[in-house]
């Protein structure tokens, strides 16, 4: 594609050793689990056990991604990317291959897992996706090329992780991967500097994508009111349309702002399911459940006290029949 | 310090030239000159790609890259084409600093993947700082008519991309071939791709293909927007020490 030529991007076939130039470490490719613009990711097997290792042509577009990866590594105490382990390039028919190893995220595509385990789960995990796209930012990068092919949900509890941080942009600074439907920038609904919003506006197109799975091309113009059409025509996007629609518009300027409305709207949705079901609550109708149990005590206290009372009475009658 | 300015050809057409010049020398010229020529070759769906080698042998010439795409994909490119040989040309000073340092016959690749982060940081900070001149050439033989609207969508995005940037960018567009010349200027260097919407549907196209004259044209702008800004600096010196 590109004016100067370059190396193919090989197959590396299944059961190949590669070994590292520089660092010396091997690695057994056991399979191909997906390509890109930029090189092959493999799973491979190695002293550190199974990791993922993406093999390229380009050794200063492989150098980037392991940048940003480096960069997410250092942030404490919450795991964004990939675990980034080395750095390293093979040497195959007297020809150079870039590769980085990382972290081997054995999860489920996005949509996949909500299709599998219901629709309810969307909220949930956009919960938890702006959670930490809010400690992202707060560390000064945008993840900028977000969408659905580069999210996994892996485990049990479910937790969603990411897998393609090639994009992430530092703050203040242009994007320059994106994909088309996710992008503000295509809409016409800004530009693409990278910011909060700008994640913002790819969180509520993924939405939109779980509401449209084939998803759709832009209107020649008014995009605004065309993608306000969109929310409205689909039952699930519906019932999130305030959060959508400010977050299309850029309105959010922290990722935080964000999920405190989801979580809001989230609760809200479950408090009415609780009235729907008739199912005591925490409110008024369980207060008024436990009333009659302390009138009951009252009066059995009245009983004892009332109980005493006879028998002092009956007492001192014996004892004044003694006396007579 | 100074960063300079990359200057960039955009070339979008959909086929071989058939007047003038040949192409290929005059990105050859323009590759002389400091600039970069980049070429986007416009396909119609179902369309053979093989009489488009000539696309190809221009952005070798000029130093730059060509992708042939179909018209939806057309926003898209332009933007990563340009941003890509942006990165590539920047590359390429890197490339011969790092040859003055390392000595002649070493790569970037001989440095160890540690040290090549400092590298990609650097490029990464130039492509997002430094100045950029675009000039875009557009083919407007027949066959290109019912492109132009995607092609002026592309250009919107492109400075929806570029404008996102930190550096400054400026911007020319020329058709060819042009109502009574080989090559028509539409609109003179501006820092705001805007208005383009008025331009476009005034375009009449006609039947020849003068890529070459209109690579020539290009230079000859780049030649003159040089020597106007060389007047002007002469004259602020001149200014500062009187």
């Amino acid at each position: 594609m590109t004016g100067t030529s370059k190396n193919p991007v090989a197959d590396v076939p299944r059961g190949t050793t590669i070994r590292g130039k520089w660092n010396k470490q091997t690695y057994q490719i056991m399979k191909k689990l997906g390509s890109g613009a930029l090189g092959t990711v493999y799973l491979a097997d190695s002293v550190k056990g199974r990791v993922a290792l993406k093999v390229g042509t380009d050794s200063m577009s492989i150098t980037s991604e392991v940048n940003v990866l480096k960069q997410l590594s250092m942030v404490q105490g919450t795991v964004l990317g990939p675990f980034f382990y080395e750095i390293d390039d093979w040497e195959r028919n007297g020809k150079k291959f870039p590769f980085y190893v990382m972290e081997y995220i054995d999860g489920e595509p996005l949509f996949t897992f909500i299709n599998r385990r219901g629709k309810e789960w969307i909220g949930i995990l956009m919960l938890q996706l702006l959670r930490d796209l809010s400690v992202l930012h707060r560390e000064g990068w945008v993840f900028g090329d977000l969408k659905p092919d580069n999210l996994l949900v892996e485990g049990s509890p479910p937790t969603m992780r990411w897998l393609d941080v090639g994009g992430t942009t530092p703050m203040g600074r242009s994007v320059k991967e994106f994909t088309e439907f996710f992008d503000r920038g295509y809409w016409g609904l800004g530009n693409r500097v990278a910011e909060p919003s700008y994640d913002l506006f790819s969180v509520a197109m993924i939405v939109l994508n779980a509401g449209y799975p084939k998803r759709f091309d832009r209107p020649k113009k008014d995009s605004e009111h065309y993608l306000m059409n969109k929310i409205e025509g689909s039952q699930l996007l519906r019932e999130y349309k305030p959060i959508l629609r400010k977050a299309l518009l850029g309105k959010y300027n922290y990722a935080s702002e964000m999920r405190q409305e989801l979580f809001a709207l989230l609760q809200g949705e479950q408090i009415n399911v609780r009235k729907n079901k008739n199912v005591a609550g925490h409110s008024r109708v369980a207060a008024r459940q436990t009333r009659p149990t302390v009138k009951k005590k009252r009066s059995g206290w009245i009983e004892t006290v009332l109980l005493v009372a006879f028998l002092l009475f009956f007492y001192t009658l014996y004892l004044v029949g003694h006396i007579f | 310090m100074k960063k300079g300015t990359l200057r960039q050809i955009l070339l979008i057409t959909d086929g071989c030239s058939n007047q003038g010049e040949d192409p290929v020398a005059m990105a050859a010229l323009a590759r002389e000159h400091g600039m970069t020529v980049n070429v986007i070759g416009v396909l119609d769906e179902n369309e053979r790609t093989d009489g488009l080698k000539e696309i190809e042998n221009i952005a070798l010439s000029g130093g730059g890259i060509h992708q042939l795409v179909y018209a939806k994909q057309l926003s898209h490119t332009v933007q990563m084409v340009t941003r890509k040989a942006m990165t590539q040309t920047i590359q390429g000073f890197i490339h011969k600093e790092l040859q003055s340092i390392l000595g002649h016959d070493k790569e970037i690749e001989d440095l160890p993947p540690d040290k090549r982060g400092q590298v990609v940081e650097v490029v990464d900070e130039l492509g997002e700082t430094m100045d950029l001149e675009v000039l875009i050439m557009i083919d407007t033989s027949a066959s290109m008519q019912h492109k132009l609207p995607t092609v002026e969508d592309a250009l919107l995005d492109l400075s929806i991309s570029l404008h996102s940037r930190i550096g400054e960018n400026e911007y020319a567009l020329y058709a060819f071939p042009g109502k009574r010349k080989q090559v028509e200027r539409l609109m003179d260097w501006t820092p705001i791709l805007k208005d383009i919407h008025t331009i476009f549907p005034k375009l009449t196209t006609g039947g020849i293909t003068p890529t070459g004259p209109a690579l020539k044209e290009a230079i000859d702008a780049y030649q003159k927007k040089r020597s106007k800004r060389g007047l002007l600096n002469d004259g602020y010196i001149e200014e500062s020490s009187s």
